[in-house]
């Protein structure tokens, strides 16, 4: 019988990344879920990667070689989802979308995700008074409703202006400034929590210094659960970005393709029976936000022991080969 | 009957109340199969008290845990538990429930968790005979107060609408018994019952598990670590290890003629009171000419409240001398404020009152930047070995963090330093480039030594450094901390509840009592002649791993209860 040994360490860093580790010990419906949403963020990836290949048409494109294209059109074997009111092609727009709203989730959470981080984690370690100002601060932000607060970041941010990188920007931005407060305040928490721990405690007792104990010691252990609200804030990050984009005050139509702006567009189409310009794009909101959801609730299910399952099959064929291992 | 009789083997003799046949656990993991229990035979009789002892992860919880039908969700079993003629492997989840707590009950080891902190103890105690029997609230209820009563709760009347919050430990452990014995079941499995206990509690708790059995005739199944728990209640012992059962055996048989070499190895590890003292030939105070290192006058610790709420006074007016290249030893119960002494020499508290010097540092007037300096003169090794290492940095970094803050070494020089370092801990140097999580608890509190010892400190702390330890692991860690000590010199502090292990170490004892220090003296001394009521009641308490002796101590105790009231 071979009792449990460790991973070697060859080979096994490439196992031990986040999403790869998760997918080896799912087993069962836990698994599918991991593996429905993985298969939905693929796809989205791809077309936000490969859109200007797919696409037929460019995002703003509402004539070619052989004249204006029609509005409205049902879809054809041209226009393989129909157009929209102005004349651009829906296929090629939802294709383009997925670029948009990909730029925008990085450029937010990445910027929320170091800015969250390095706030949290000062705040939590020294306290005092820079502690309680940051925590008023994030309970102020949390206060507002977070899509009046994007509104207003939006316009102090771009006044007006829709070029691709001010729009993308701004609407980075004040995602941004709607998720420092909730990195701030899980690592602030975790940072607490690990304060009090005998690790911290015994680099004090050798006499580090504050930052050499926050940096050394703290950083890694208080940032384990964000890979998970790293793949929930970006489902949050895309539904902002489409609520903003539906409200007018995301990027402009000629300047970038974005799902919430053409669903905005499409209301008034849906009243006289046109589905195809709201359909398409509403499907990719709900689609993407689906597969970021789906992995990083699986992630989080899987990371805690006691919420991981495994399958009967599964269970079966471990104490299987337990047996049959024991038995010679 | 019928079927009952049919499917239960011959050996199931109708005085079995329990009987475990063959029993095979698995834990199914990511890395496989891990076996927890393999071929394990046993039976309790009616009205029998069994223990069944192991260290961690010899598989004592899960096997008898399986007597209620308990097991955890990865956890596969084969072979048979007949409880009443009854398998509980078998037994689906109705049929389950209607044993439960009518056949068969459970003592948890932590008392302040296993009850619900929203409702009354009463309701508490209520809930399991309700669900058995059709009766009404207030018969409900007269029951509940019968079993309090029974288990020793004053006023039972007016404590019943208690919350848990209100009651003690010892009292909540009470509680949990009264709820367990409220539909006189044949069996109670009480899994480490006194663990989270101070040993004056666990003495009554103990002597409240004799009474009841010899009351009501419950057969009692306790799963313990601790040998001289053993010695005080059981009649017959079980011993277990990596699963499987190593010896059976009545009590005294055991402790006098144990037939296997691995029991013979854990009776000789658990620390015996009064045997193998640090300062059986000494007369007077050892290093008493050598300069103080540590030096605490009318000291006192005052922790703040709630806004509103008075705070709490964890140390009051201590006085106390370490002098250089001496062990001494504190005891004290939970909360007597012994590891609050140990953290503020540490500079991890600080003081309200009085005055505390430390290598000649005042404590009353901390600054972190005018301590640190020192620092690298005092080493603490925590209680928890798994917690106070970084879990994301390597055995060999932990170690050389010391270095890194305050010395300048090239990574050759401080490899060869950590590798020096480990080898002086028994450890191999291989172990510097594995993670915490993959050293055993006892290599663990060896590698945290070695962090300690780092620099060479005048002063080293220990705050429980072998609690969290199986006794066989503890016995090495004491006997590699007595070697390092006498070779390197450097004066201790050792901070434990248990007696025994302090006078192994330390050859001056103090004995704190709610953050006061009640005695001092010799260890040989304070503990073969207390003069304080409590230090006498405390050593009482003790049980001891002997079973004739621990009979003796047992009626010294109930002497000294009866004189206190």
């Amino acid at each position: 019988m071979t009792t449990p040994t460790l991973p070697s360490s060859a080979g096994s860093r490439f196992k031990s990344l986040p999403v790869i580790s998760h997918l080896r010990m799912s087993s069962g419906l836990q698994r599918g879920m991991l593996v429905a949403g993985l298969v939905l963020c693929a796809v989205f990836i791809l077309s936000a990667l490969l859109a200007p290949l797919l696409a037929p048409f460019g995002f703003a494109q509402s004539s070619d070689a052989s004249g204006d294209f029609p509005r409205q059109a049902a879809p054809d074997a041209k226009f393989l989802w129909g157009t929209t009111s102005t004349g651009y092609d829906v296929f090629s727009r939802t294709l383009f979308g997925a670029q948009t709203a990909i730029w925008v989730i990085l450029a937010a959470v990445v910027m929320s995700l170091f800015i969250g981080v390095l706030l949290g984690l000062i705040s939590g370690y020294l306290g005092g008074w820079f502690d309680r100002i940051m925590v008023v601060l994030a309970d102020a932000i949390y206060a507002f409703p977070s899509l009046l607060l994007a509104i207003v970041m939006s316009i102090v941010i771009s006044q007006g202006q829709s070029s691709l990188f001010g729009g993308i920007m701004a609407a980075a931005i004040s995602i941004t400034v709607v998720f420092i407060p909730q990195y701030f305040r899980v690592v602030r928490a975790e940072v607490m929590r690990l304060k009090a721990e005998p690790f911290v405690e015994s680099a004090q007792v050798i006499g580090a210094s504050p930052w050499r104990v926050m940096f050394t010691h703290l950083l890694r252990n208080a940032t384990r659960t964000l890979p998970l609200i790293f793949t929930l804030n970006a489902t949050e990050a895309l539904l902002t970005l489409a609520g903003l984009g539906f409200l007018g005050f995301g990027i402009e139509p000629t300047a970038a393709s974005e799902w919430g702006y053409d669903l905005n567009r499409a209301m008034s189409d849906a009243t006289s029976g046109i589905w195809w310009t709201g359909m398409f794009p509403g499907l990719a909101i709900v689609l993407t936000v689906m597969g970021l959801t789906l992995v990083g609730e699986s992630m989080n299910d899987l990371n805690d022991p006691r919420l991981r399952r495994f399958s009967r099959k599964k269970a079966k064929r471990i104490t299987q080969s337990a047996q049959a291992g024991a038995s010679k | 009957m019928k079927h009952s009789s049919a499917a239960s083997p011959s050996s199931n003799d109708a005085e079995n109340v329990l009987s475990i046949q063959g029993l095979n656990i698995d834990f199914v993991t990511d890395a496989g199969a891990v076996p927890a229990v393999r071929g394990v035979d046993l039976h309790v009789k009616a009205g029998e008290i069994l223990a069944i002892v192991g260290e961690s992860g010899s598989g004592k919880s899960v096997t008898a845990r399986t007597a209620l039908g308990i097991m955890a969700e990865n956890g596969a079993a084969r072979g048979a538990v007949y409880l009443n003629g009854k398998n509980m492997l078998t037994l689906g989840g109705h049929e389950l429930r209607a044993v439960r707590g009518r056949d068969v009950a459970m003592v948890f080891q932590e008392p302040s968790t296993a009850l619900n902190p929203v409702y009354t103890v009463g309701w508490q105690i209520m809930e399991g005979i309700r669900t058995h029997n059709k009766i009404s609230k207030k018969e409900a209820k007269a029951r509940a107060i019968e079993a309090m009563a029974q288990v020793g709760i004053p006023d039972p009347e007016q404590r019943v609408n208690y919350y848990p919050h209100q009651f003690s430990g010892g009292q909540k452990q009470r509680v949990v018994i009264a709820a367990a014995l409220a539909l006189k079941p044949k069996l109670i499995v009480a899994d480490e019952p006194t663990t989270a206990l101070d040993v004056t509690v666990q003495a009554e708790i103990l002597s409240l598990l004799r009474d009841l059995r010899e009351e009501l005739g419950t057969a009692i199944v306790i799963i313990t670590h601790n040998m001289g728990v053993v010695a005080d209640i059981a009649d017959r012992v079980v011993v277990m290890n990596q699963g499987k059962i190593v010896e059976q055996a009545p009590a005294l048989e055991l402790f006098e003629r144990p037939q296997e070499d691995y029991t013979k190895a854990l009776l000789a590890a658990v620390p015996h009171l009064g045997r193998d003292s640090a300062s059986a030939a000494l007369t007077q105070r050892p290093h008493q000419d050598a300069p103080v290192i540590v030096e605490a006058q009318g000291l006192g610790v005052h922790f703040p409240g709630r806004f509103g709420s008075p705070g709490f006074t964890a140390v009051k007016d201590v006085d106390l001398k370490i002098h250089a290249g001496e062990v001494y030893g504190l005891v004290g119960e939970s909360g007597s404020g012994k590891t609050t002494i140990g953290r503020s020499i540490a500079g991890l508290n600080r003081i309200s009152s009085g005055s505390l010097k430390v290598l000649g540092y005042e404590m009353a007037s901390f600054k972190e930047r005018s301590f640190k300096p020192l620092r690298e003169q005092i080493g603490f090794v925590f209680q928890d070995p798994a917690a106070s290492f970084n879990p994301h940095l390597t055995i060999g970094e932990c170690v050389a963090e010391p270095l890194a803050v305050h010395r300048e070494l090239n990574p050759s020089q401080s490899r060869s330093k950590v590798n020096e370092l480990l080898e002086a801990v028994q450890l191999p140097a291989g172990f510097a480039q594995r993670y915490p999580h993959e050293l055993s608890g006892g290599q663990r509190q060896r590698a945290s030594l070695a962090r300690a010892l780092a620099l060479d400190p005048k002063l080293l702390i220990a705050d429980e450094p072998t609690s969290a330890l199986d006794v066989s692991v503890q016995a090495k860690v004491l006997e590699l901390f007595r070697e390092l000590q006498s070779e390197l010199g450097f004066a201790a502090l050792f901070v434990s509840h248990d007696l025994a292990v302090v006078d192994q170490l330390a050859t001056w004892v103090g004995v704190l009592y709610r953050g006061s220090l009640i005695e001092e003296g010799l260890g040989s001394k304070v503990l073969a002649q207390p003069q304080h009521a409590y230090t006498q009641r405390l050593i009482a308490s003790l049980p001891v791993p002997d079973p004739r002796e621990q009979a003796q101590r047992r009626a010294l105790i109930e002497e000294l209860n009866q004189a206190s009231k």
